[in-house]
């Protein structure tokens, strides 16, 4: 059973943009694509950690504000050649409530 | 279904088309490829590497077999499956074992042949080409077992098989038919050092010569010359030219003249059929070397997905030997003629020797001999076509006399260990470069920079990576094409995109991707923040300024540090403060428990280390204390620096620090392609270093001296004298326009200094200067647009809630 949580509505995330929810496990990064498909990350760039939520996202993916490494939103791998992954969350949008798992997808 | 297409040869041209079409239409068409090596496709050029015996033909393989098997082409090759006839009626192809495939669109990338001098006993076992993997196994295979090779052929291919042979242990004669070797890209000066060395490392010459034999019974004993004459020899090796291989096209009844005929778009006179690579034929002429024919590959590549939108117009092509520690360069016409000018050096001493031609104070042609370490850097400047008057004074010691800041290629790339840091930013060395390029086939400083990130942060190791690069890659090396595209998202060059948003009127970065025919849905990081910019300074009162298309610290207002933190500098107009606002700053640090308070390097204080969730209230204090934004952060005006001046200063000629604050206080909040930065100082002595920013001012005792172009960062550059003008008022009008000229003209992501290095000081003077009409216009249209961008974005964020979302977490859990 996954546990979801509800995290605020489709429209508190600016498009193409994201905010961040604080857990104890961390901060974690809902991002919301031109699509309004919405995805999950680490807020932890897994080369040197930044903060993925800051930065510019197009198509499915973001750039790291730090470095410009770009990550697949869909499940956290970093775009060749630059190789790394950061943990990847389910999220779903029903009627426009954005719900978040806790519970790390693996890939 | 899918349509079908069909490549003839599977060399580099022709399978880089491939990959490119790959790349843009992955789906449209079931491909099939004919070849006749039995090999998959290799690096044709660095066969000279195989034969001097510093690499493997495995190490030189850039697409094996089971990438075909993993695209999903079908691949036809060995011997049995040349291609010898095509039925153009039927769209089919037909290969010599009977083989045949249909086709809609087909592509001929035959390649070339080597040439062949038409003597008795040119057939004779022992007489061999340098041109395949095949040809390099015969030489290898000679080398154990012959010891006498004899090379007709002075250019830079016999040159580089004569050294591979030598390297292996024979004892090589080359034979040429000129008094100069390697005529066609070096002049007589360079081309007589090229020799002492080659001669130094026990290389032996024969010319001129002509060769009117070749003798021998079963295989090869010798060469006889048109005086009579004659060489011994167990090994022959023809590298007298190539031709581009049209017999197939030809029979084919495809129109060919030298090569096959191809037009901008890389068609035949049969739209079904394309031609790329060493067989074509394009405004005349035939390129040999491969960075051309990957910018055919591209364009072709484009045409073959239907896109319809690039073209190929030609290219500039330079050469490299690649013959370890022999340093030569050459491009374009060294030649010269009535209309141009030459710059030569010659330190015969030392083996060096440089010729630059000019043409209207432009490059038209170098070579460079023993020292080719500035051989990129000339050859962007030829390509860019670069007003070169301004240094022309430095040109031939050249970039790094230039000034920059330790990584701007004062190495010579040949030299260095594989151990030595290239790219200071990402700590990069020179045999990760070395070791990227060659195993796994790169030849564009792009694809270098994806993968070793060298060259990828602050540029300033650029010219060392090229260099890096064509000293693996000689010929080899595909420079970046002359106009750069704005970046992978299209072809379309930021001039391009700027004039379509004018004429059309296009106000939204969306309107600007469709129009433009963009090939990603919503751009990346690199367009989307260039097309934002562009919108804004084309239509300032009426473009809504896009947050999700701006980095991080243009979004915040502040700038990100590695820990994720922010900084905040407040305003602090010509550098003066009080004592009020220093005790408001100290609050302020005291409040948030702000870990670092730093002095810039621009005449402000640094509060580091802030909580985002922080800083409206930060801003909140500073507000409160009668300070703005610094916009320390902004790709717009940033610090106008000071000194005393008159006021205090003993020395100083005019009031310099008022000078400051008023222009700082008219230029604020204007947001431009990079940083910009300004100075005033009071007198000559220049204690602002007003000559090392975008805008300077000197004051003088008759007026002020405008200075622009400076830059202090990556490369040093000093600024070039605008003018010299007496009042205040012509101050302001002269920097307002020239800021405008700036802010219309330059790419985004261009400071000043590359930008007038690229455009010329002379055209700078000329918009601003001379035209007194267009500098009061672009004076107006700067000052109009300031109505829209002085609003201090830390009072709208900190007491409006603008973009509030931006501070507070979605949500917190647990």
């Amino acid at each position: 059973m996954t546990d979801w949580i509800e995290i605020g509505t489709l429209e508190d995330i600016p498009r193409l943009g994201s905010r961040v929810v604080r857990t104890t496990q961390g901060d974690i990064a809902v991002f919301r694509t031109a699509e309004d498909e919405v995805f999950a990350l680490n807020d932890s760039c897994p080369h040197k950690g930044g903060p993925l939520s800051q930065g510019i996202v197009h198509g499915k993916r973001v750039t790291c504000p730090l470095h410009n490494w770009v990550l697949e939103l869909s499940d956290g791998t970093a775009v060749a050649p630059d190789q790394g992954h950061t943990a990847c969350f389910p999220v779903k949008v029903e009627d426009g409530i954005v719900r978040l798992s806790l519970q790390r997808q693996h890939t | 279904m899918k349509e079908k297409l069909v490549l003839i040869g599977n060399g580099m041209a022709g399978v880089r088309t491939l990959e490119e079409l790959l790349k843009i239409a992955p789906d449209k068409y079931d491909i099939t490829v004919f070849g006749a090596e039995p090999y998959g496709n290799y690096n044709r050029i660095l066969l000279s590497p195989v034969l001097a015996g510093e690499k493997t033909i495995d190490q030189i393989m850039l697409n094996d077999k089971q990438w075909y098997v993993d695209n999903g082409i079908t691949l036809h090759c060995g011997k049995e499956k040349e291609v010898v006839q095509i039925d153009r009626r039927k769209r089919k192809v037909i290969a010599s074992d009977g083989t045949t495939a249909e086709y809609d669109f087909l592509l001929l990338a035959t390649g070339s042949n080597p040439f062949i001098v038409p003597v008795p006993g040119n057939d004779l076992p022992g007489v061999v080409t340098f041109r395949d993997i095949h040809d390099v196994d015969l030489m290898l295979e000679a080398s154990k077992q012959h010891q006498h090779a004899v090379v007709i052929g002075g250019g830079l291919l016999g040159l580089e098989a004569a050294n591979g042979l030598m390297l292996q242990g024979m004892s090589v004669t080359v034979v040429h038919i000129q008094d100069t070797l390697m005529e066609r890209q070096l002049d007589k000066a360079a081309g007589a050092l090229l020799r002492k060395s080659l001669e130094e490392r026990g290389m032996h010459f024969y010319m001129p010569a002509q060769t009117t034999a070749i003798i021998g019974e079963d295989r090869v004993r010798g060469v006889r010359f048109k005086d009579g004459s004659e060489l011994y020899a167990d090994l022959v090796v023809m590298a007298v030219g190539i031709r581009p291989n049209i017999e197939l096209a030809k029979k084919s009844g495809i129109h060919c003249e030298r090569g096959i005929v191809a037009n901008d778009t890389l068609q035949t006179f049969d739209p079904r059929v394309y031609a790329v690579g060493e067989c074509v034929q394009h405004r005349g002429q035939a390129y040999g070397l491969v960075a051309p024919l990957f910018e055919q590959a591209k364009v072709c590549a484009n045409h073959l997905a239907h896109l319809g939108y690039a073209r190929y117009q030609g290219s500039m092509t330079s050469t490299k030997l690649k013959v370890t520690g022999i340093d030569l360069f050459s491009a374009g016409d060294f030649t010269g003629d009535e209309t141009t000018e030459e710059i030569v050096i010659k330190d015969a001493a030392r083996g060096m020797y440089k010729k630059i031609v000019l043409k209207d104070n432009r490059i038209h042609g170098a070579v460079m001999y023993g020292d080719t370490v500035d051989g990129a850097w000339y050859f962007q400047l030829m390509r860019d076509g670069t007003d070169i008057s301004a240094f022309r004074d430095h040109l031939m010691f050249g970039e790094s006399h230039l000034g920059d800041a330790g990584h701007g290629g004062q190495n010579k790339a040949a030299s260095m260990s594989d151990s030595m840091e290239v790219c200071g930013c990402n700590g990069v060395c020179k045999g990760t470069i070395v070791k990227a390029v060659t195993e796994k086939g790169l030849f564009t400083l792009d694809e270098v920079r994806t993968h070793t990130k060298a060259s990828s942060s602050c540029g300033s190791c650029t010219g060392l990576v090229e260099q890096i690069m064509s000293s693996v890659l000689g010929g080899g090396y595909s420079a970046a094409p002359k106009e750069k595209p704005v970046c992978k998202c299209t072809d379309h060059t930021h001039d391009e995109v700027r004039k379509v948003i004018r004429q059309q009127h296009l106000l939204s970065i969306p309107d600007v991707m469709r129009y433009l025919e963009w090939r990603t849905p919503n751009g990346c990081h690199s367009c989307r923040p260039a097309l934002n910019y562009y919108l804004l300074c084309a239509w300032p009162a009426e473009y809504k300024d896009d947050a999700q298309s701006r980095f991080i610290n243009e979004r915040v207002h502040a700038n990100i540090q590695k820990d994720g933190t922010y900084s905040v500098v407040p305003r602090m107009w010509g550098g003066v403060t009080t004592p009020d606002e220093l005790r408001t700053i100290a609050d302020v640090a005291d409040k948030y428990k702000i870990p670092t308070v730093k002095v810039t390097g621009g005449q402000r204080i640094d509060l580091l280390g802030v909580k985002k969730e922080d800083l409206p209230g930060v801003w909140r204090d500073l507000n409160k204390g009668g300070m703005v934004s610094g916009h320390a952060y902004a790709k717009g005006l940033r610090t106008v620096k000071t000194c005393v001046g008159k006021e205090w200063c003993r020395f100083g000629t005019q009031d310099s620090t008022a000078m400051g604050i008023e222009l700082e206080k008219r230029t604020w909040g204007s947001w431009m392609p990079h940083k910009f930065k300004m100075a005033v100082s009071g007198c000559p002595r220049n204690c602002a270093e007003a000559t090392i920013k975008d805008f300077g001012i000197v004051a003088v005792e008759s007026g002020w001296e405008l200075h622009v172009g400076g830059n202090g960062g990556v490369k040093v550059r000093a600024t070039d004298l605008l003018c010299k003008v007496t009042t205040d008022a012509e101050v302001e009008e002269y920097c307002y326009a020239f800021i405008q000229l700036y802010r219309e003209e330059a790419h985004y992501l261009d400071r000043t200094a590359p930008w007038i290095e690229r455009v010329g000081l002379e055209y700078v003077k000329q918009r601003i200067v001379e035209d007194a009409e267009g500098r009061k216009a672009l004076r107006e249209r700067f000052v109009e647009s300031q109505k829209y961008a002085q609003v201090d974005p830390w009072e709208e964020r900190a007491s409006h809630d603008v973009e509030r979302h931006e501070f507070v977490p979605l949500k917190l859990v647990g």
